[in-house]
């Protein structure tokens, strides 16, 4: 029998960039096939051009034994081709029969059938365990929730391939499990299942069959039965990478980050951070775990001086800091790791060497008086662009057109080239591939062993169960629990990440097993 | 295990409980001082013994039932209505409304009354005058304030409104004085405002211009062009500005009703024509394949496009209509109204009609609500000026500012916060 969908010789050229180069991928009848790689790789260039938004320069696409044309999206879900993609293609003003019949509207006369959805809907639930209320609207649901409509909506349009780009990117541990549940029941029922991730374990725990793609080129196919994380990883980078991070067990000094009853609103002045105390010692690093949108960026934008504190105080070094401007604050020798690096991070139409001295310029030797001194701005830039392997083609190029991981590195290298007392990183490898993620763990370790004291704030439970000696669970804006790392399993803590109390997460998870490091990919 | 919880903290409603109780306490306050003003200014005023007079009958033809005029003893009418504003101001204060904006909406109708009550003291006023009148107000900001919720619930933010509306009441009055049809004047009216439509469309779509500034350059062309032609043809030739104007049907049945009658059921065909409209959006907006799309598109392109909804076309398509409904907005000014055009007749009814498009949430119905109370303080500013200076010691420029004061009043949020579409003025791109 032939294969439900073959794509072959599939090539896109965009400027400067060869995305794809004559990749061929099969996909078997009720198989789950992971497509594997790093960021830019290329994967998501071809599932788009699978799913009709890109149309290739050269190659075909077969299925079932068809060449067939895919010109738009709709050619795509006309041939049973469904995409749930990275950030959910959901109108949150809208209710869940109406994002799901979109496009596909059953009608009476000029009438929507909202009933009519609403019952297929709940049949569809009831077949996969896919629960939702058809009649609610999408602003109102958990992330978790949006992910099953966004499956729903496939399976509405009958799709029996389904492509799904980092799936798990925003849920947490306990969500990502239930979805592998419904994966693997839908494969069950016949669906041939195509898993996009840069998630090693997750490719291990789930699909049948693994490709893996380097730099727009197909560099391996192989069964997951007889694949190992350190193989994929090296086969995805394409060199030898240390998937543990490396560190002494801490030894914390004094404290040097502390605040009390902090009380920060957000955008919308909701209570974002609620009387959260917390410590944070020289020499160790302290994880905050949390789903994302718990509080974390108000907390670290409050900690930072940018956004204000409604109530509490915030000490670092032992003098007190609340409300004082970012300015202070950095002088008193803290470093910050945005969240979001290009928003918060960078100014991206500036040149490399101005972005690396945006918060030193006033000072000698950057200023003289009034005026900067631009031959110590670029000589200094030279020197950190090697130290901290950035990849440009000068100190002069503007920081947008290097790739995420340089930014990151740009930012990283402007944070930790001073002597710093407290470096507070948030969300630091987000969306970075395991190269970039291993250097920047590197130099986090090294600042904690130079004596700094280190917040490091992810959604990540890998990287914080990786990297943290101790962890505090964020939820709803309050530590729910503050614990030494070695005491909890990743299990307990992402039930903590979901709601639960310290105690019901000991007696619920299993305990952790060994002094082993997660791995952190 | 060196586990430690953290400690128990206070309620996380506890701080926006006590928001929510300094709000509560503004309002009863501010009901009080509303209640102080009528008793300062209005019953301090009026003289015992006075009487303020409303007709509730047309003062035109036929009447089935003739309604007695409502005659309200000036002083004590307005002592009663500072006490029931006192009275909602106190309940305020002490236990706080659930849906405090209806009774702020409750207020402001009182005041209002007690507003009229004082300035026809010893006078009489013909209510379903006003009300007629603000009927007839109220249509050429409805049409716009349509225009508006066609394009914006898409995606496409049209501020050319005023121009279309401008272009469509000159199409209608040359097109009607030529072929002698008003009804070929109104076809002109919604042609030339759904061209202006295709060219925003065309600016804001294909070439994805910013949206405001696209639709000003319409707005400038419009009243240039139309200002231009006026002077060089239609002062130097009346018989191309004088298309006549559409007779007011009474509709059988419906305006023999009291009160409502008159004011809805005995007008233009126009205003006919926008009551169809503003059902018609509703309807389709809401229930409607057409309008699931259309608000997709406005909200969340992108998931639209990713289901195979043609996003470029569902844009175009509401665009292009919404300029021919501002063009039957146009018409209104010259063949529903007043029957000839002159330079920038629409005064600014466009830019209205979009502060009642916000005030009214975007929706039909909201909308025309909206463009009924812009309509009224244009109403009541006409017929307070006939009632003199001595009666409405208030300069009759600051009368004519009101109907502006009202929407400055309403877009500085006095409606809370109300969310445009999501993708209101943002140009759609296919990477």
């Amino acid at each position: 029998m032939a294969p439900v969908l073959e794509l072959r010789n599939i090539t896109k050229q965009f400027p400067g960039v060869l995305a794809n180069d004559h990749i061929n991928l099969t996909l078997e009848q009720g198989e789950i096939h992971a497509l594997l790689g790093e960021n830019g790789a290329g994967k998501s260039t071809l599932m788009n051009i699978l799913y009709g938004l890109y149309s290739p320069d050269e190659g075909e696409i077969l299925i079932r034994g068809q060449v067939t044309k895919i010109t738009g999206p709709t050619d795509a879900i006309r041939q049973g081709i469904g995409m749930v993609h990275q950030h959910f293609m959901l109108v949150p003003v809208l209710t869940v029969a109406e994002n799901v019949m979109l496009g596909e509207e059953s009608t009476r006369g000029l009438v929507l059938d909202r009933k009519k959805v609403a019952s297929k809907i709940r049949d569809l639930s009831q077949r996969h365990g896919l629960e939702v209320d058809p009649g609610i609207k999408i602003e109102n649901l958990s992330v978790g929730v949006r992910q099953r409509v966004e499956i729903i909506k496939v399976l509405y349009r009958s799709a029996n391939i389904l492509i799904l780009d980092e799936p798990t990117a925003v849920l947490t541990p306990q969500e990502a499990d239930d979805l592998f549940g419904i994966l693997r029941s839908l494969r069950d029922q016949g669906v041939s299942i195509i898993f996009i991730s840069h998630k090693l374990r997750e490719v291990l725990d789930l699909a049948d069959r693994v490709t893996v793609i380097r730099r727009g080129r197909v560099v391996g196919e192989m069964q997951t039965a007889g694949a190992s994380q350190a193989m994929l990883a090296e086969m995805m980078v394409g060199r030898e990478v240390a998937l543990t991070v490396d560190k002494e067990t801490a030894s914390a000094g004094e404290t040097v980050l502390s605040f009390e009853n902090l009380k920060v609103l957000d955008n919308r002045l909701h209570v974002a951070v609620d009387s959260a105390s917390l410590e944070v010692r020289a020499g160790e690093i302290l994880g905050v775990a949390g789903v994302q949108g718990n509080g974390q960026t108000e907390l670290v934008e409050a900690l930072t001086g940018l956004r204000p504190v409604q109530d509490g105080k915030v000490f670092i070094a032992g003098q007190e800091v609340t409300n004082a401007s970012p300015r202070k604050i950095t002088e008193c020798g803290v470093s910050h790791i945005p969240e979001d690096r290009q928003e918060d991070g960078l100014v991206l139409s500036f040149p490399v060497y101005d972005n690396l001295i945006i918060n030193t310029y006033y000072r000698p030797p950057f200023a003289k008086g009034m005026v900067v001194n631009e031959q110590a701005i670029v000589g200094q830039a030279d020197g950190l662009i090697e130290k901290f392997d950035i990849r440009t083609p000068s100190a002069a190029v503007p920081v947008s057109n290097l790739s995420g991981g340089n930014q990151q590195k740009v930012i990283v290298a402007r944070e930790l080239n001073r002597p710093i007392k407290l470096l507070i990183a948030n969300q630091p490898t987000r969306g970075l591939d395991v190269g970039s993620i291993e250097f920047i763990h590197q130099q986090l370790v090294h600042k904690r062993d130079d004596g700094a004291a280190v917040l490091l704030v992810s959604a990540e439970l890998d990287e914080i169960m990786g990297l943290a000696d101790r962890i505090a669970v964020i939820f709803k804006g309050k530590f729910t629990a503050v614990v030494d790392a070695d005491d909890v399993s990743k299990e307990q803590v992402g039930l903590m990440m979901a709601g639960n109390s310290l105690e019901e997460a000991l007696a619920n998870a299993p305990k952790r097993t060994s002094k082993e490091r997660a791995i952190v990919t | 295990m060196a586990v430690t919880t953290a400690p128990a903290t206070t309620s996380l409603g506890a701080y926006a409980a006590r928001r929510e109780r300094r709000k509560t306490i503004a309002y009863g306050i501010f009901f009080l001082l509303v209640a102080l003003a009528i008793a300062l200014l209005f019953v301090r005023n009026s003289a015992p013994g006075m009487e303020s007079t409303f007709k509730l009958n047309p003062t035109t033809k036929e009447k089935v039932i003739t309604l007695n005029d409502l005659i309200l003893p000036t002083q004590a009418a307005l002592i009663v209505l500072a006490g029931i504003i006192s009275v909602i101001g106190l309940y305020q204060l002490v236990k706080g409304f659930k849906r405090v904006v209806i009774v702020l909406g409750v207020v402001a109708l009182l005041f209002v009354f007690a507003f009229l009550i004082w300035a026809v003291r010893g006078k009489s006023i013909n209510l379903l005058g006003i009300l007629t009148f603000t009927v007839a107000a109220a249509t050429p900001i409805a049409f716009g304030a349509m225009s508006g919720v066609m394009c914006e619930r898409s995606g496409v933010v049209n501020i050319a409104i005023e121009g279309m509306m401008l272009t469509g009441a000159m199409v209608a009055v040359v097109f009607a004085s030529i072929s002698g049809s008003l009804w070929l004047g109104l076809v002109g009216a919604v042609i030339s405002a759904g061209l202006l439509g295709v060219f925003l469309a065309i600016l804001a779509i294909h070439f994805r211009v910013d949206q405001i500034i696209a639709g000003t350059a319409i707005n400038i062309f419009a009243l240039g062009i139309t200002s231009f032609i006026s002077q060089r043809f239609l002062q130097p030739t009346p018989a191309l500005n004088s298309g006549g104007v559409f007779a007011k049907i009474a509709i059988p049945g419906l305006s023999q009703i009291p009160i409502i009658g008159p004011v809805f059921f005995n007008q233009s065909i126009i205003i006919y024509i926008l009551f169809a409209t503003v059902i018609a959006i509703h309807f389709m907006l809401f229930y409607t394949r057409w309008g699931l799309r259309t608000r997709a598109v406005g909200e969340h392109p992108r998931a639209a496009d990713t289901l195979g909804v043609n996003v470029f076309k569902i844009r175009y398509l509401n665009v292009i209509i919404g300029g021919m409904i501002a063009g039957v907005g146009g018409a209104y000014f010259t063949i529903g109204s007043v029957g000839r055009f002159d330079e920038a007749i629409t005064a600014g009814k466009g830019f209205i009609g979009l502060a009642a498009m916000i005030f009214g949430r975007w929706t039909p119905l909201g909308a025309y609500g909206a463009s009924l109370i812009f309509g009224f303080s244009d109403a009541l500013q006409a017929r307070l000026q006939v009632l003199g200076k001595t009666q409405v010691p208030i300069p009759s420029e600051w009368l004519l500012i009101l109907p502006y004061l009202v929407t400055m009043i309403v877009l500085a949020g006095v409606v809370g916060k109300t969310v445009a579409p999501a993708a209101d003025g943002k140009p759609y791109t296919k990477d």
